[in-house]
């Protein structure tokens, strides 16, 4: 559960935010995931309301966005959306693929008050 | 209490030179959503505090020459073992400390210290993963010699550790013949984030379903640049392989 651990990032993010940006209350946090990240958005879920729980982001709204992971075909250069790690090249079928977006894991931003 | 990093532990004032020094952060405003407050751009990564902490061992480690190996691998894969036949083979030749990575107990920092070699064991308790503070903290603790090795074993896990950096030179993940082949799949983050793999316990393959060549190429795929030693810790087949390219790793490093 390194969710756990990410999340707990998150809230220090936050309060790190909260005296140079002057809020007191979070409402909403989005964060953006890769598709190839290993973090599971709802096991993210799962823990946000526990973590949050007496931080300004008390009973805040979380919003996920996935970004979809392309990779680059070590064999004939082309990019594609995959799915995993694993997958080959839509274009040639080559098994080696570079992955050149998906793998991010970010607080993307905030409403305030 | 750390003073600096405020991490509650009472390490030596040593460990200090570890706090990382807070970057700048850069923000936008955006006043667009002004009854139902407004919104603030962050566009801040989620591990950035263990990466900068990361960064800042990889500084002190290239300052010092440490040479630093990352072991991941599930539980049982048979990591201590390796750690221990690797201590054998060559505490004659360089210095070596150990980082032992468990949620409890001190045995595997034990089993390091009976070979004569200086060890300190991290018990991570709820947490599934070393974090680059923690190591910090270890190798002051340790004072780890320059112009050496240090090996630091994680949490048997192969998950979480794949994403947090230690600041090491390379994540070497171990796997052993009595798991399935497939686990390169299973748990592709882990071989994506590995340098090298080792496929231990090569002894046991007459006994067990493992299909070697299938398990490289499921590696691969995941990971088209990780080099492969086939070896046994325990019966010391191919074991040169593996110290040769420790000792090749950490010249070329020098």
């Amino acid at each position: 559960m390194h969710e756990l651990s990410l999340l707990e990032n998150v809230r220090e993010i936050l309060e790190s935010h909260a005296q140079s940006q002057n809020f007191a209350k979070v409402t909403r946090v989005t964060l953006e995931i890769g598709k190839l990240s290993c973090v599971e958005p709802e096991a993210l879920r799962f823990g946000f309301d526990v973590v949050m729980k007496g931080s300004l982001a008390d009973g805040a709204e979380l919003v996920i966005t996935e970004a979809s992971g392309i990779g680059r075909c070590r064999q004939c250069g082309r990019q594609s959306v995959i799915e995993t790690l694993y997958d080959p090249c839509a274009a040639c079928g080559c098994p080696y693929m570079d992955v050149v977006q998906g793998a991010e894991m970010k607080i993307k931003d905030l409403i305030v008050i | 209490m750390c003073g600096i990093c405020g991490c509650g532990s009472t390490e030596p004032k040593q460990a200090h030179q570890f706090v990382l020094s807070h970057g700048h952060h850069h923000h936008q405003h955006d006043h667009d959503e002004p009854d139902t407050g407004r919104m603030v751009k962050i566009e801040q990564e989620l591990l950035g505090k263990n990466n900068a902490y990361a960064m800042q061992n990889r500084a002190y480690f290239k300052e010092h020459n440490i040479f630093v190996l990352n072991l991941v691998s599930s539980p049982g894969a048979g990591k201590t073992t390796l750690l221990v036949e690797t201590i054998k083979a060559l505490k004659d030749r360089i210095p070596i400390a150990v980082i032992e990575g468990d949620q409890q107990t001190e045995h595997d920092a034990d089993r390091i210290r009976a070979t004569g070699t200086p060890a300190v064991q991290i018990n991570t308790g709820r947490a599934c993963h070393l974090d680059a503070h923690g190591i910090g903290h270890a190798v002051m603790d340790l004072g780890v010699q320059d112009n050496s090795l240090l090996a630091i074993e994680n949490v048997g896990n192969l998950v979480c550790p794949s994403s947090f950096d230690l600041g090491e030179a390379h994540k070497v993940v171990v796997l052993s013949v009595t798991e399935g082949d497939d686990k390169p799949l299973k748990y592709p983050d882990m071989f994506h984030a590995a340098d090298l793999m080792l496929i231990n316990k090569t002894d046991l393959l007459p006994y067990v379903d493992f299909d070697i060549e299938r398990c490289i190429d499921y590696a691969r795929r995941v990971n088209p640049d990780i080099q492969i030693i086939r070896l046994s810790s325990t019966k010391g087949e191919n074991f040169l392989a593996w110290t040769d390219w420790l000792l090749a790793q950490m010249q070329a490093l020098a």
